[in-house]
């Protein structure tokens, strides 16, 4: 057995393409399920029996099915479903890339708004009484009292989570779109060098996810909420 | 091609083999639960010690300890599934020959089993080492103060009250061992997921299909969940609040 490191400098602006769309994954997916997590943990939070147990149904079935059989349902079906809405008469085509974004924002949507109904309900009732004493809306007592202080808590479980969620974008490789681990796979594949490839892209996962969530960790201690 | 349902399509014999649809995801659904079950002693015994193994005295066995769950923490698992299936073997030569020779089914199972079960071992560790930092410090002390040695104090005091307390995000971990078992079939292995993906493929019936894949992931959360509840109630430590995640 010989080593050849060289092919990973040989494919590197493949790598590079590769990375980037990872990274780009990450950030919609992550502000994509940020947004719809908390708008999802609002209905479970809401007073409407029917609003709250369609958001729980949802966010406990995206949980307790594996992320690589939900990439498969958008996958496999998402063409299906938009030909159905649009009334075409081919399944429209919308390729790996794309149906892996929407499918990581629907995902992540449901494990946000787990972390931001814990970050909510971590906030004391007495505020949400005293916003509506003052004469605040529902809005308004949500918007300037308790998501803000909300948000200080779990910035970090989020931030965690986001780091999981990188992590996690490599199983993109399922349904055969081109992220950082895609790429190294093919080059692999195409030049035998699945040794040298796989070592490398364990290295830079390692070296990016240890470093974040160490910043993390040092964040965390610092803008832990004083009681 | 619309969506024309058809429920009974599970029922029907799959070209040339003389089996049933549902008995090709049947198998798959083996599969799952048998890596998992094995994944799970592996996570548990491993996890225990490392997360044990974190709270002791000696600097250097707390720095192994958290080296184990960084490693395993920070590189994706699908990645992690590729370094034991196509890496790894190479650096073992037994190992290797052991693979080229073995049923292809044998070998992925073999290799699954070592990859999810340290890779939960990690987060099983890390959920011990906490349960353990959780008692008060005094038991510690106490056990010491009796005259116990460091090993009795574990056994004895220590290790019986934290087992008790990791239980409920022992759970969540469980599940997630499960969930994480479909990325096996990167590898090659027909668990479930991948059973119900196959029978898309021969039928283009994928919604029923992966209808039934999600059910039975549901039904096995469903169940855990009814399992462990039952379990986080008979093993609550009396006086301590049980229940939450981390």
């Amino acid at each position: 057995m010989t080593l050849d490191f060289d092919v990973i400098s040989r494919s590197l602006p493949y790598l590079w393409k590769g990375f980037v769309y990872t990274v780009e994954l990450t950030a919609i997916a992550s502000v994509g399920g940020l947004f719809f997590g908390t708008i999802l943990a609002l209905a479970r939070l809401s007073p409407s029996k029917v609003l709250s147990n369609v958001a729980a149904g949802y966010v406990n079935l995206m949980r307790s099915i594996p992320l690589v059989l939900v990439l498969f349902w958008f996958f496999f079906l998402m063409p299906q479903v938009l030909q159905l809405v649009t009334g075409g008469d081919r399944p429209p085509q919308i390729g790996a890339e794309r149906t892996a974004i929407i499918t990581f924002i629907m995902f992540e949507a449901a494990y946000f708004c787990e972390i931001m109904r814990a970050g909510i309900q971590s906030i004391a009732r007495g505020q949400v009484h005293s916003a509506y004493a003052l004469g605040l809306t529902y809005g308004q007592a949500m918007r300037l009292i308790i998501l803000p202080q909300a948000f200080r808590n779990m910035v970090p479980i989020l931030l965690t989570q986001t780091i999981i969620l990188f992590q996690d974008t490599s199983l993109v490789y399922v349904i055969s779109a081109t992220d950082f681990t895609g790429a190294a796979s093919k080059i692999a594949q195409r030049d035998g060098r699945l040794i040298e490839m796989y070592l490398f892209v364990a290295v830079v996962y390692f070296v990016l996810c240890y470093t974040l969530s160490y910043a993390v960790k040092l964040l965390q201690k610092k803008i832990a909420v004083i009681r | 091609m619309k969506f024309d349902l058809d429920w009974g399509i599970f029922f029907q014999e799959i070209p040339g083999g003389g089996e049933r649809y549902i008995d090709l995801l049947i198998s798959g659904l083996w599969w799952t639960l048998g890596v998992s079950a094995v994944a799970w002693v592996v996570a548990m015994i491993v996890g225990s010690v490392i997360g044990t193994v974190r709270t002791t005295q000696s600097p250097w066995l707390v720095r192994a300890g958290n080296a184990w769950v960084e490693l395993f923490r920070n590189i994706p698992l699908l990645v992690q599934m590729f370094l034991w299936y196509f890496v790894i073997p190479e650096f073992i030569p037994p190992l290797k020959q052991w693979i080229v020779k073995a049923d292809p089914a044998q070998a992925q199972f073999l290799l699954a089993v070592l990859c999810l079960g340290l890779f939960t071992s990690a987060r099983v560790a890390e959920q011990v080492r906490a349960g353990i930092q959780s008692l008060p410090r005094g038991q510690r002390l106490a056990g010491m103060a009796v005259g116990l040695t460091t090993t009795q104090v574990y056994r004895f005091v220590l290790l019986p009250m934290a087992f008790r307390i990791v239980i409920p995000p022992l759970t969540s971990e469980t599940m997630n061992l499960i969930k994480n078992s479909s990325i096996a079939l990167t590898i090659g292995l027909a668990e479930l997921t991948f059973r119900s993906r196959e029978m898309g493929e021969y039928t283009f019936h994928f919604f029923e299909a992966f209808t039934a894949a999600t059910l039975v992931y549901v039904v096995i959360a469903m169940t855990a969940n009814r399992v462990m509840a039952v379990v986080e109630r008979r093993v609550a430590v009396p006086g301590m609040i049980v229940g939450g995640k981390k």
